[in-house]
């Protein structure tokens, strides 16, 4: 079993296409929370989630003897993942069709990308 | 694998034994071993014996089932030499049971190796790779051309190919692109994306002498799938495109230059060719479901039919381009479709049909040199020699635009109008 990030993305200074009515968010929402249902009934949802936007973030670097602190975000970019799954998939085609079905649900564009899941460090050390 | 001789037959037939087994054996190794780089390599080093062995030992009676067993205990020498290897080597015990054979002349039958072939070209051409990396591994993997000769046929550095091709394993690796013949559901789509691979492999080759090539290395591909689906039409319509297409090849050129259709001397048609595409293409008709690529090959049979360009059955070609639009509406089909209205209507009625892709097609030098074509037919000398320099402007070959070139120069001429006399 392979795992894969699904991450949907922003683009700073436009306004998320919004559903329009209270209605329509309701259905939004429901279409969203039948594909998660979904993804655990078969095994699939590792995990999810939303960021906050870029604005929030903070960078650390490795300074010279100290650690040196900026205002973020790391890379400076229209595009910033917005929010994710983690999924399991067989292979790829696998993850493309539940990816098919995340764009389906949300209405906007998704990167599916392998993702390893290192778990901590320690347990991946030999004799572990 | 040098050519060291003319007499030295070893050599050459190892050369051409390796063009035909290479893709069999990665793609059978790729099924036992799931990894394309340890495959490829294997499949390399058993070729290097081969060449070492073969010239003095003789041929073996099956040299692709040689070369895939040989390389097959390569790969598992490798796999045992290394830590993860080990963990592999026992997910797939059952291979590492096998006999070990060749390296000795006492190798034993492959099964057939079709179905891995089909696999494999499903996942070079898998749309989640872009289209130049599907192109370069399918030549790679498949037609067993080697990277340099890749670049060559793309224009780009030895090293640029050969990073492309890492970028691409690369991906099929870590993504795990999967190797397998796809879904019914998926099928269509997927073997769409393979058969425009093939076909835009054999068009790099079309017009460019330097990289002919190409179209062998297309044909033979093309070939392969209908072997390997022989129910797919599409497969079999794209081999007849492209086997009709190379018929009529010989002819296209005189001196470096490009030959108008109208001109070619047909006696110089490949008529062994043009039969195979006919054939292909007759039985496509009985099987009764057209497509795209039928729908060409059935185009290019109407005129290898013709014994002259005025004897070409236009309305028979126009019909054909309303069907291929129906499927495929681009403005390309579009455009050719106006051209041969141009011989069923005449030049106005293809302008006006022209005029209604102009928009789409305005940065294509074909758009401009069909009109040209059509102004000069109604003696619209000006608008005509506008409408080329427009085009030659626009070719991106140098064999395009010498002919562009003399198109004008014919026009700023007296009496060069014979080929496209006005109507």
């Amino acid at each position: 079993m392979s795992q894969y990030l699904l991450s949907t993305y922003a683009v700073a200074g436009e306004v998320p296409d919004a559903p329009p009515t209270p209605q329509d968010m309701q259905l939004f929402m429901q279409r969203v929370i039948d594909l998660e249902a979904e993804m655990d009934a078969t095994g699939t949802f590792v995990f999810g989630g939303r960021l906050y936007d870029p604005d929030a973030a903070t960078v650390l670097r490795p300074g010279d003897g100290d650690v040196i602190m900026t205002d973020g975000p790391f890379a400076e970019s229209k595009e910033h993942v917005a929010g994710f799954y983690i999924i399991n998939a067989d292979d790829l085609d696998a993850a493309l069709a539940w990816a098919d079905k995340v764009v389906a649900a949300i209405n906007h564009p998704i990167e599916v990308r392998p993702f390893q899941a290192t778990g901590r460090v320690a347990d991946q050390m030999p004799g572990a | 694998m040098t050519r060291t001789a003319p007499a030295d037959r070893g050599a050459i037939n190892v050369e051409r034994v390796f063009r035909e087994a290479y893709g069999q054996a990665v793609a059978t190794l790729v099924r036992v071993f799931g990894d394309v780089t340890l495959a490829e390599d294997a499949v390399q080093d058993a070729f290097v014996v081969a060449s070492d062995r073969w010239p003095t030992h003789g041929i073996p009676p099956n040299p692709a089932g040689w070369i895939i067993t040989t390389a097959r205990n390569r790969a598992i020498d490798v796999l045992r030499r290394s830590a993860r290897g080990r963990a592999l080597h026992e997910e797939i015990g059952a291979v590492a049971t096998t006999s070990r054979g060749p390296d000795t002349d006492d190798w034993e039958e492959e099964g057939p190796v079709s179905d891995d072939q089909l696999r494999l070209i499903f996942t070079c051409c898998h749309p989640a790779l872009r289209i130049e990396h599907q192109v370069a591994l399918t030549l790679r993997l498949l037609g067993g051309l080697n990277v340099d000769e890749i670049a060559r046929s793309f224009l780009v550095s030895e090293a640029a190919m050969a990073k492309r091709l890492v970028r691409a394993k690369y991906k099929i690796k870590a993504a795990k692109i999967p190797y397998r013949i796809p879904a019914e559901a998926e099928l269509p789509e997927r073997l769409r994306s393979v058969l425009s691979v093939v076909y835009l492999i054999y068009n790099t080759g079309a017009d460019d002498p330097e990289r002919a090539a190409l179209r062998r290395d297309a044909i033979r591909l093309g070939r392969a799938l209908v072997a390997l689906m022989p129910d797919e039409p599409e497969a079999a319509g794209l081999l007849a495109l492209m086997l009709l297409s190379e018929a009529r090849m010989p002819a296209r050129r005189a001196e470096g230059a490009l030959v108008l259709l109208r001109a070619q001397d047909r006696t110089k048609w490949d008529q062994a060719l043009i039969e195979e595409g006919h054939a292909i293409v007759r039985a496509c008709i009985r099987r009764d479901r057209p497509g795209p690529y039928q729908l060409q090959a059935a185009i290019q049979a109407v005129h290898c039919d013709a014994a002259s360009f005025d004897t070409t059955d236009w309305h028979q070609i126009v019909a054909l381009y309303d069907h291929l639009l129906s499927l495929m509406p681009t403005p390309v089909v579009a455009l050719n479709r106006a051209i041969a209205l141009g011989e069923t209507e005449g030049p106005e009625a293809a302008l006006t049909a022209l005029d209604a892709v102009a928009s789409d097609l305005d940065g294509y030098h074909l758009l401009h040199a069909a009109r040209g074509a059509m102004l000069r037919r109604l003696d619209q000398r000006d608008a005509a020699t506008a409408a080329y320099e427009r085009a030659a402007h626009l070719a991106a070959t140098e064999t395009d635009r010498r002919f562009l070139a003399q198109q004008i120069s014919e026009l700023a001429g007296n009496g060069a109008l014979t080929e496209h006399p006005p109507d």
